[in-house]
């Protein structure tokens, strides 16, 4: 028989704390599974070793995650980080390694917080050595300390990459250059939606002294920039992009990409819940209610997982699924929940307000979106947009249907990092749009697990 | 060619050293590090050749998503790099080109 526990919340990022501080505040015996080896997430990773010095260096909306760690000093919750979860069924049975040891357990209630991951930027050379994400930049600064130094060029959009290069500045790190390809057209776009920005003016006034902090460290912006193409042979030694007719080209030996963040959906996907299109932020979201739950009875997701919103707004989630949670599970009366939850609804609409300008300043070029030709779309198999194409000229109508033409989808990142962009392309080139052209199937296991960890499982 | 100015340590007085090899190289990293981290602290950003083309591929994402930075750590192949942190005496190979069931071809 396996195990059966109240509650599991898959994810220690700020969704995945709240909810577990709302349900053990309850009285909801809850374990938490993390894949870090310390709580926060992404957005507040290592935030138990960082001393002053980084704080300094990584800001104030930083340290605000401090006071979501103390749910781990409740007697009601198991947190165990290092747990790479590889499936999920619909039962709410959860597969999970650590240490290598794989086991098994069951959920009367199930929390998905599984966040998000940066938004691919394919073009031609995004593969060479050198060329990373900026939040991976990011993530060397909380974790390691260490600083891009030198030869360092920023390119893409979005409100991160302009956060990473505050900090790389704060920590006394030198940019090259910082190459924005957000569209020249986007602000006008945007505007009509900047009266809703003012119920969250801290976004605004934050962005403008980061452009500031960059302009006061003289760092060359270029602006309105496409054509992008990383050159070098075993590893990125330059940038070329275009501006206006005029080409450039700019050494590097790091180029930090960001063109935004969309949701984790592996592990939505792989339970086959419905997922909707947005078109405005250009990501998929599984189907939820007010509370984050889902179709299936008993499983919520909370957090940029279901929708990105930002940091804040996923703690607000996490609050709302955990309340759900602790009512299903008799330890909250329905008034209770609902008192409770008031003021965190309130809280989140103020967070939503911002996402219809920030949604349309930053969507990301169509050359990220539909990549010419000669990019590799698919790292893993090293399928090209042209080669996508190819296959959609030969009657291919959707992403699955690529993979028995030329595997793309099928390497060991199982489509995380080319699912968007093999549909993007699928759908232009049909001419229908995006849920006609549907998304990869996902199969567990969602993590790569070995046999003798399935083998020695003492729960089957 | 490693090349050591690609990235800058901030110090950390709190956090030990703690040396790893890299194919050959011991490469000094710092307690609390992924292994991708301390590669690209030594200045090496290519933890692997590609199975289908054999090119270069390093750390992308940094955060579990995109497997781009396997290698073999301690005789286990296909690890991410960026999700297993650094131990003493730990020993990483780059992973290169195809999986097979013999020895793995030399790393060129």
């Amino acid at each position: 028989m396996t195990e059966n526990v109240p509650l599991i919340v898959i994810g220690a990022g700020p969704a995945g704390l709240c909810a577990a501080a709302e349900a053990t505040s309850a009285g909801v015996q809850t374990l938490l599974l993390d894949e870090q080896s310390a709580p926060g997430g992404q957005i507040y990773r290592a935030m138990g070793h960082t001393g002053q010095q980084g704080r300094a260096i990584l800001g104030a909306d930083y340290t605000r995650g401090e006071s979501l760690m103390q749910v781990l000093e409740s007697g009601l919750l198991d947190y165990r980080p290092g747990a790479g979860v590889w499936q999920v069924t619909p039962e709410r049975e959860v597969y999970f390694t650590i240490a290598g040891k794989a086991r098994t357990l069951r959920a009367e209630r199930l929390v998905l917080a599984t966040g998000a991951m940066e938004r691919p930027m394919p073009f031609p050379g995004w593969t060479l050595p050198g060329v990373m994400g900026a939040g991976a930049a990011q993530v060397l600064l909380k974790s390691s300390g260490l600083v891009p130094d030198g030869g360092v060029v920023l390119a893409g959009s979005g409100p991160l990459l302009f956060l990473v290069a505050g900090q790389i500045l704060n920590a006394g790190g030198r940019i090259a250059a910082l190459v924005e390809t957000t569209p020249r057209g986007n602000l006008a776009r945007a505007l009509p939606y900047l009266p809703a920005m003012a119920r969250k003016p801290s976004y605004l006034t934050k962005g403008l002294a980061l452009l500031a902090q960059i302009r006061r460290a003289k760092v060359p912006h270029y602006r309105g920039a496409h054509g992008l193409t990383a050159c070098g042979r075993d590893r990125v030694e330059a940038l070329g992009f275009t501006l206006g007719v005029r080409a450039h080209e700019l050494p590097c030996q790091v180029l930090l990409l960001h063109q935004g963040v969309t949701p984790n959906l592996q592990i939505t996907r792989a339970l086959g819940l419905a997922h909707d299109w947005q078109p405005l932020a250009r990501s998929w979201r599984p189907r939820l209610d007010a509370w984050g739950c889902s179709e299936i009875e008993g499983i919520a997701v909370a957090g940029d997982g279901g929708g990105i919103l930002g940091a804040q707004a996923s703690a607000h989630q996490g609050r709302l699924a955990g309340l759900q949670a602790a009512f299903q599970l008799g330890k909250l009366s329905q008034a209770e929940r609902d008192a409770k939850a008031g003021p965190i609804r309130r809280a989140l609409a103020v967070e939503r307000a911002a996402r219809p300008f920030l949604d349309r300043l930053f969507r990301p070029a169509e050359e990220f979106l539909n990549p010419p030709d000669e990019t590799l779309v698919c790292r893993c198999e090293e399928v090209t947009a042209g080669q996508i194409r190819g296959y959609v000229a030969l009657g291919c109508l959707g992403p699955n249907q690529t993979k028995a033409f030329g595997r793309p989808g099928m390497g060991p990142c199982q489509g995380r990092l080319c699912g968007s962009t093999v549909s993007e392309i699928i759908a232009r080139a049909r001419g229908v749009d995006m849920q006609e052209v549907g998304a990869y199937r996902i199969r567990p296991p969602i993590k790569p697990v070995t046999l003798a960890e399935m083998a020695a499982m003492d729960e089957t | 060619m490693p090349n050591a100015s690609l990235f800058r340590r901030l110090p950390d007085p709190k956090r030990r050293t703690v040396a790893i090899t890299f194919e050959d190289r011991t490469v000094q990293a710092r307690e609390g590090d992924s292994v991708a981290a301390a590669m690209l602290a030594a200045g090496m950003v290519t933890a692997r050749r590609t199975p289908v083309g054999g090119a270069h591929r390093g750390p992308y994402c940094m955060m579990g998503v995109c497997f781009d930075c396997l290698v073999e750590i301690d005789g286990t192949p296909n690890r991410q790099a960026c999700m297993v942190e650094v131990r003493e005496g730990m020993r990483v190979r780059p992973m290169t080109g195809a999986p097979g069931l013999g020895k793995a071809p030399a790393h060129d």
